[in-house]
């Protein structure tokens, strides 16, 4: 099992959780996965081919992105989070 | 030294070794960027803006910011001779306000709930509107980058012999980008990597992206890792830098040595690591962190 953590903007979309349960052995088989399970959570970060542009999907802290993207490989005991896209500079 | 204006003083800031937070056999320098003249790496950004915007007789400044890059442009706008006018949400702290209006600054309020995002529309919208005003927009001005590759990465990649990591905070994406490809150029293995900091209160001047804005300054390729820091771990590492190292810095700070830490673990021995400490901890006194408290759990995520 691999834990997923839902941010407050995505949590009506999870039955309002902020923690859920999901399965997978890579980013790719969890997204698909919380598309079945959860549509609308799932809709809202993987289009069936992507992940959206302004989402980013991190495991154990790192941005798939700069790891092998949907392809990122996960352990029983991995933490994913799901984020809208952030910036800074004051 | 003397120097004959303030101005000159901005950047060439001290490295320093983090002795004690660097893992066995690894080290990690930090560059000092609260050393600059208003406490904050933005004077590097703000000097370069200003010096390369092409300004009519008699235009003025604009810019969305309620923070650092707002004060380095009202010292950078005084010591030049021109107006300064911030666009920043009606909620921003009053110490926030306050500094910027004792530089010299003009202030006009955007709708407190539409945040951050409401700031850059009316700023947008006024420069279009009037044209006397100059908006010089950080997120999206090629000074922003070229500050750091000809100042912040030049430094470093001029002080240290090797540097196998870069670290700096994701904002605007110009220390990561102009450093990262100044030092790219030194140390053709180095891997830059981004510290992001996970949304909420702590980390202050984030802007939600979720309506679909991405700072064209920032290009996501050009990154080797981006790793996110909860704000528990970013307070963490600012009162480590204090309690250890004797550095007073900002909470952005911590989140970039918490960073620095991880991936100079991962590291083969030998390995320097060099990270950007963006600003001092002065702005950020009054938040509750410093005694190692609780976070107040409402503005956390999980």
């Amino acid at each position: 099992m691999i834990n997923v953590r839902i941010p407050p903007v995505l949590r009506p979309e999870a039955g309002g959780a902020r923690e859920i349960e999901a399965q997978g052995a890579n980013v790719r088989e969890l997204l698909e996965d919380l598309q079945a399970r959860l549509p609308e959570l799932g809709d809202r970060v993987y289009n069936g081919s992507e992940i959206r542009p302004f989402v980013n999907v991190y495991v154990d802290g790192e941005d798939v992105r700069t790891r092998d993207g949907l392809d990122t490989p996960l352990r029983t005991g991995s933490t994913v989070i799901l984020l809208p896209a952030m910036a800074g500079g004051c | 030294m003397v120097a004959s204006s303030l101005l000159d003083l901005i950047g060439d800031t001290p490295l320093v070794e983090l002795r004690h937070l660097s893992p066995p056999g690894r080290t990690i320098y930090a560059k000092l960027e609260g050393q600059n003249p208003t406490g904050s790496i933005k004077d590097r950004v703000a000097l370069a803006m200003v010096e390369a915007a092409q300004l009519e007789p008699g235009q003025e400044l604009l810019e969305p910011t309620s923070g650092n890059t707002g004060i380095s442009l009202a010292l950078v706008a005084k010591l030049k001779g021109l107006k300064l006018t911030c666009v920043m949400p009606a909620n921003a702290t009053a110490e926030r306000r306050a500094l910027l209006e004792l530089y010299g600054a003009t202030i006009i309020e955007s709708p407190a709930e539409q945040g951050t995002n409401g700031s850059v529309r009316l700023a947008q919208e006024i420069a279009q509107r009037e044209p006397r005003y100059a908006m010089l927009f950080q997120y999206a001005n090629e000074a922003n980058p070229r500050a750091h590759y000809e100042g912040t990465g030049a430094e470093i990649a001029r002080e240290l012999e090797r540097v196998d990591a870069f670290v700096a905070g994701l904002g605007t994406g110009g220390t990561l980008m102009g450093a990262g490809r100044r030092l790219r150029a030194a140390f053709p293995d180095v891997q830059v990597v981004a510290a992001e900091p996970m949304p909420g209160d702590l980390v202050m001047g984030l802007r939600s992206l979720d309506d679909g804005y991405v700072p064209p300054v920032l290009d996501v390729s050009q990154l080797d890792r981006k790793l996110l820091v909860s704000g528990e771990e970013a307070a963490a590492g600012a009162r480590e830098l204090l309690n250890r190292e004797g550095i007073f810095a900002g909470v952005s700070a911590g989140a970039i040595v918490h960073i620095a830490r991880r991936v100079a673990a991962e590291l083969p021995e030998g390995a320097v690591v060099a990270c950007v400490l963006a600003d001092g901890g002065w702005k950020y006194l009054s938040a509750p962190f410093w005694h190692g408290e609780e976070l107040d759990e409402g503005k956390l995520w999980w």
